[in-house]
Parts: structure tokens; C-alpha cells; sequence
């Protein structure tokens, strides 16, 4: 193989946590701390390990130069941790990294950008905030606003452009950094479908070009199409590290409980969620058994336990499925039903079950995902999981199985079909 | 601690990333390397500035000005404080240019990383960039009520003295000590945000404690050693000094106070670095 790119060694990163995380210290308490011999003592205890996590734990790899890194896992597994680390916004605790070449990243476009200044003006910022050079700048300049395709609103103020717009022109500065190693941190969860395609499309440039690409994604299908290799973080730590296909099937499947059930811990619930909590997302089959596998010609029950620590107006509670390449397949909430819509405008403090039942003959065999949300339109998202609990639909008895081909798409149902002859 | 090398062997840069342990080391030559961001960010703050107002740049002359009128009605006019051999307005003028450098470079970096926290949590870059420009974007405004200055020497006839040249010493004086004091705030700001209340008793204290709205002369004697410890004491009486010809030659003193403001200045740069790491986290 080729040179080392980036070598990470035994990198980890500590968080301090307290019974309100990353609150701010006031002058008051660190003087009072410090003059009462209370306050000392429970500043010492806080030197302690209590109150405190590893956001990143024993993190080894290395990357040679050219190669196309994907990292998944699931939220607040490390992943964004890491790449903060790798582009020096935030310091490790422990370990070091040594990276070779300039490092460009995209944790997030536009960082910079002022409403007030025009297209042009903010190019020029958000270039030198990149760390481009004015004459880079003024060389690529034509190129980045041909990408972004806004050269009529070029000396319009930023406020007047559209959301797409605004996207378009922030990634095509971002996009046109040329840094010899490029790390992306979902910026595809954003813009539309072909803002995604452009994207996907210019980090393909990128590393075709021989550059090195770290890459942090949701979006499997992304993933795999990019990527070559993968490392998998689940509470920061490396748990696999393996060409990308077999990296995804072990996240999709077994980085899951296998019991067809997954439950929330109270420290696995963001405080955002409140008073929204979440117990437990689980998969049947008609005799109320759960089960990670299924058949695909029996009902599959789909029950989301909750609880309400205070009433909610609008609430609506509901699934994603999707495949293990990241396409949805379907969304659905328990308030769909105008009736219970009507019903549960006002969902009182409670314990609760939202249950569905899917019909047979829905689903073809293979995995599936399945996520949450709860949710009151317009107003607030509680609480959303897209990644929260994979099952496995076994295919025996569905439609065409005679033939033991793989069917294309995460449908397969039973149609009539009539045969006319003329 | 971020270490940056070349190797010239194989001509690339190779960045080393690990925990700092420490005080670290300023390093100056990646600020000289990201001189072209200073130069964007005082840009922007200008522009966006003026732009979002209907006077724009008028603001620069305004406020010096609106300041000087209300001075003079009422601590030249009702108190009759003493103002020398020049009329009060442009002895108070002469003092506000310096101070409105100074004040407005204190309160924009200190609350410099706290207002530009999203590109603190998403970029990296030397820190230390932001606050030098919330100074530069300072000085721009201090050209600019500048002219005011020349326009009232014209019409109140008084010429500037041979001693003009050192103007730019004193402004020199009246910025370091602001980025020296601005640093220490500033990264404090982002671990007790009570420092950004405190921001604006500071500077009002601190201008009570300036000769602007009087002479330095009227302070009693035996407490002249402890006023001129305070840099801007020096910075005022030697624009005065050089500009009107007033006052007397700013004291020995004014050795001692740059050499605080010098202190300060290193140390406030030191802390920043060292606290620097825990910005992201913070912020």
C-alpha cells in the first residue's frame, strides 16, 4: 500500500458530565468553591472518574493516502467526536494523531457565512475561514460559482438566497478547499435530492483524484457506494473495522439487540426529548412473541412503549422503516387515523403502547430497519431514532418462491395477477 | 498542543495531534500564516456594520462627536472643568479618539469568541485570530473620526506640534493594553459568561479613571504615582499632548504603565493559548 495519511494512536477523548452536561461554571461557584473547604472537597471528588465519560476510548487506525474511510455507528457513538479531533476543533484527552497533508473538512457548510454580506463577499470569508488564500480564492473563483449555479444572485445579500441556494453555495466553497485529505460529516442529511447528488458526486472527484476521504454518514447506501473500507465506532470504541459491505451488515444487524426488542436507558434519552420517554420499540408476530426474524407472510405487530411525564399537545408517535442500504421503505404514525387524530389531540401524562400491525405479504425477505419518532407537527421533535432496532424478514412461502432468485426491492406483494389469452 | 513541521525531506506537512500538557507555546507563526482571515473577519465586522445601518460609516464620526457636545455642555459648560490653554471641546475630543479605540477593542474582544461561537465549534484556526480583528475593525473607526479631529484644530486654529509623530506610539499603547485586557476577558467570557455583564462596568470605570472629561493635572499629587499606572492615562495626555500641545510631555511613568500593558498583553496572550483547547468544548 501506498503512504500513511492519517495515523490515529490509542486516541481518546473525555467528556465532563454533570446532572446538567456542559453547563456553564459562574465566577460565583469557582470562588466559593475554592474559599469553602466543602468546595474543595467536592472539587477534588470531581477530579474523579464520576461525572465524567469517554466520548472516545482506545481509538487506533491508520489511513493511506488515497483511500476512501467510511465511519458509521449509531448516534453518539464517537463518530462526530472523532472527526473534531482529526480537523483540531477539540483536543484528545489522550493519544495523538498524526495526519499528513492539509486537512479540509465539512462538518458543516457555510460555517461563517453572514446574512448580511452578499454571495461574492461571502465566498471570499468563508474561503480565508477554510484557510484558502486570496489568490486561491480569486483563481477558483468562477469555478465555485458555476458549481453553486447562483451566478445571477452573486452580489445579492446571503439572507434573500433560499435555503437550497444558501446550501449550493457554501458547499461549492467548501467543495473547492482541495485539501489532500477531506473529512465530511453528514452534509448529505441536508439539501435535496440533486444538491445530494452533487455532492456525492464532487467526493467522488475528490477521491478519484487520489485524496484521502474520511467519511461520517447515516446514509448506507451513501456509504457503500463511496466507501471502500469502514470502521464501525459503537460507544467509542472501534468494534469493526472491515471492508465497507461486511461492516454495514454487521451494523445493520448485529451492532443490534437481537431480540426483536430494543429498550432506551434513562442516560440513552437526550434531555431535548423531555417530557417525551421512550421504553421500548419491539417487533411480533401475531401471538405476541417478539422476534428479531419474522415471517413475511404473518401480520408483524410493531409496538412503541412510552411515556408522557407531562401532557403533550399533538403528539403523534410513530416508525420509520427502512432498509439495510438506508431507502425507506415507509413512515407511519399513531394519530394518521383522523379519528384517533381527533381523539388524541391532547395526550395526557401516562404510560403508553402505540401498536400497529403490518398485513402479511408486505415485506420481502431481507433486513430491515426500524426508527422512531415522536413528534407534534410544526412545533417540536421529542425524539427520533431512525436507527433504533433491525429485524430480519424470513421469505419462506411468499410470492415467486419457487423461484430462489433475490427480488428486487423492500416490497413483495401478493397481487392477483390475471393472464388473458387472445 | 498542535505541533505544525515540514519535513523537507519528503516536502509535506505533517501536523502532530495529542493533549497539551501545560503552558504551551504562543506560536506566533501560524497567526503570521492565517494574517489573511484577520484581514476577512475586520472586513466583515466593518461591512456588516455599516451596512446595517442607515448612517453607515457616519456612526465612526457621530458617537465621538455626540460625546464631545455632551461633554462640553456639561463638564466644560456647567462644571467649568479646567481645559488649559485650548478650548474644552477639542481637549475632550483629543481624548475620546484614543478612548474610543480603546473601549470599543476592549468590549468587542471580550465578547469576541462567546458572538462567533458557531465557527469556534466547526473550524479550526488559531483563536487568537478573532479578537485581533474586533481591534482592527477599531482602528478603522478611529481613521475615520480622525478626520473630525483635523476639521476641529482648523476651525479652532491650533496647529499640530512637531511632537505628531508619536501619536501612533500612544494608539500603539491604547491597543495593546485593550488586547492585553480583551484576551484575559475574552477567554474567560467563554468559561463564566458573568465576565460579559462585568464587560461594561469595566469600561466605565476605567473611563472615570482616564483623564477625558478633565485634565490629569487635577488629580491630587499624592496619588498621581497610582494614576499613571493606568497606560490610558499616558495614551490620553500624550495625544493631547502631541495634538494640542497642552499638557506637559506625558511623565516617566508612562514607561512603567506600557510596561504593564506589555504584561498583561504576553500573559493575556499565554492564558488565551492555554485555555484555547477547551474552547470548542465550552463555548
Amino acid at each position: 500500500m501506498s503512504e500513511i495519511a492519517i495515523r490515529v494512536e490509542d486516541l481518546g477523548k473525555q467528556y465532563r458530565i454533570g446532572l446538567t452536561p456542559m453547563r456553564y461554571r459562574t465566577l460565583r461557584e469557582t470562588i466559593s468553591e475554592s474559599f469553602t473547604r466543602d468546595g474543595r472537597a467536592n472539587r477534588a471528588a470531581s477530579k474523579e472518574e464520576e461525572g465524567k465519560i469517554w466520548a472516545l476510548r482506545d481509538i487506533s487506525f491508520e489511513v493511506y493516502q488515497g483511500q476512501v474511510m467510511g465511519i458509521i455507528g449509531r448516534n453518539g457513538a464517537g463518530k462526530s467526536t472523532l472527526l473534531k479531533i482529526l480537523s483540531r476543533i477539540t483536543e484528545p484527552t489522550k493519544g495523538y494523531a498524526e495526519i499528513h497533508g492539509r486537512v479540509g473538512s465539512l462538518l458543516e457548510v457555510g460555517t461563517g457565512f453572514h446574512p448580511e454580506l452578499s454571495g461574492r463577499e461571502n465566498i471570499y470569508l468563508n474561503g480565508a475561514i477554510l484557510g484558502m488564500r486570496r489568490e486561491e480564492i480569486d483563481r477558483k473563483f468562477d469555478e465555485i460559482v458555476a458549481f453553486s449555479e447562483v451566478e445571477k444572485f452573486i452580489d445579492t445579500p446571503v439572507k434573500r438566497f433560499s435555503s437550497g441556494m444558501y446550501l449550493r453555495l457554501a458547499f461549492a466553497v467548501a467543495a473547492h478547499l482541495e485539501p489532500q485529505i477531506l473529512v465530511v460529516d453528514e452534509v448529505l442529511a441536508v439539501g435535496d435530492a440533486e444538491f445530494q447528488r452533487k455532492c456525492l458526486g464532487k467526493m467522488n472527484d475528490v477521491a478519484k483524484e487520489g485524496r484521502t476521504v474520511l467519511f461520517v454518514s447515516h446514509n448506507m447506501s451513501a456509504i457503500l457506494r463511496l466507501t471502500d473500507e469502514t470502521i464501525l465506532l459503537d460507544q467509542g470504541q472501534i468494534v469493526l473495522r472491515a471492508p465497507t459491505p461486511e461492516a454495514v451488515d454487521h451494523y445493520m444487524a448485529s451492532g443490534f439487540s437481537q431480540s426483536g426488542e430494543r429498550t432506551w436507558n434513562i442516560d440513552e434519552i437526550p434531555p431535548e426529548s423531555a417530557p417525551f420517554r421512550p421504553i421500548a420499540l419491539r417487533v411480533s408476530d401475531n401471538n405476541q412473541r417478539r422476534y428479531d426474524r419474522v415471517r413475511s407472510t404473518n401480520p408483524i405487530t410493531l409496538e412503541v412503549e412510552y411515556a408522557l411525564d407531562a401532557p403533550i399537545t399533538g403528539l403523534r408517535v410513530g416508525v420509520y422503516m427502512q432498509t439495510t442500504r438506508g431507502e425507506f421503505v415507509f413512515t407511519s404514525f399513531d394519530t394518521d387515523n383522523t379519528q384517533q387524530f381527533e381523539q388524541y389531540s391532547m395526550r395526557p401524562e401516562g404510560h403508553y403502547i402505540s401498536r400497529c400491525t403490518l398485513p402479511p405479504d408486505l415485506l420481502n425477505e431481507g433486513q430491515y430497519v426500524l426508527g422512531i419518532n415522536a413528534s407534534s407537527y410544526r412545533v417540536k421533535r421529542y425524539f427520533q431514532d431512525e436507527n433504533a432496532l433491525a429485524f430480519s424478514v424470513d421469505g419462506a412461502g411468499a410470492p415467486g418462491k419457487q423461484w430462489p432468485e433475490r427480488r428486487l426491492g423492500p416490497v413483495r406483494p401478493r397481487l392477483e395477477w390475471d393472464i388473458d389469452v387472445k | 498542543m498542535i505541533e505544525s513541521s515540514t519535513l523537507a525531506k519528503q516536502d509535506e506537512e505533517i501536523t502532530l495531534i495529542k493533549p497539551s500538557k501545560g503552558w504551551g507555546s504562543l506560536n506566533l507563526r501560524e497567526l503570521w500564516v492565517y494574517r489573511e482571515l484577520i484581514y476577512f473577519l475586520t472586513w466583515r465586522d466593518l461591512k456588516v456594520r455599516y451596512k446595517q445601518t442607515a448612517l453607515g460609516a457616519g456612526w465612526a464620526i457621530l458617537q465621538p462627536v455626540l460625546s464631545m457636545i455632551v461633554f462640553s455642555i456639561f463638564f466644560g459648560g456647567l462644571l467649568n472643568v479646567d481645559s488649559g490653554d485650548v478650548p474644552y471641546p477639542i481637549f475632550s475630543y483629543a481624548a475620546i479618539l484614543p478612548w474610543g479605540v480603546f473601549a470599543k477593542a476592549l468590549n468587542d474582544t471580550g465578547r469576541s469568541l462567546v458572538s462567533n461561537r458557531a465557527m469556534l465549534t466547526k473550524i479550526y484556526f488559531p483563536r487568537m485570530v478573532i479578537p485581533l480583528a474586533s481591534v482592527f475593525s477599531s482602528l478603522a473607526d478611529f481613521l475615520i473620526a480622525f478626520i473630525v479631529m483635523l476639521g476641529l484644530m482648523y476651525y479652532y486654529q491650533i496647529a499640530p506640534t512637531s511632537n505628531i509623530w508619536t501619536l501612533p506610539l500612544f494608539l500603539l499603547l491604547a491597543v495593546i493594553t485593550a488586547l492585553g485586557v480583551g484576551l484575559w476577558l475574552s477567554a474567560m467570557n467563554v468559561l463564566y459568561r458573568d465576565i460579559g455583564y462585568m464587560i461594561p462596568y469595566i469600561t466605565q470605570l476605567w473611563f472615570y479613571l482616564t483623564p477625558i472629561v478633565y485634565s490629569a493635572s487635577e488629580v491630587p499629587e499624592q496619588w498621581q504615582f497610582f494614576y499613571a499606572l493606568n497606560p490610558m492615562v499616558g495614551v490620553v495626555e500624550g495625544f493631547r499632548w502631541a495634538l494640542l500641545g497642552t499638557s506637559d510631555a506625558p511623565s516617566p511613568m508612562i514607561g512603567v504603565s506600557a510596561v504593564i500593558a506589555l504584561i498583561v498583553f504576553i500573559s493575556g496572550m499565554y492564558y488565551f493559548r492555554r485555555m484555547e483547547r477547551t474552547f470548542a468544548d465550552m463555548v
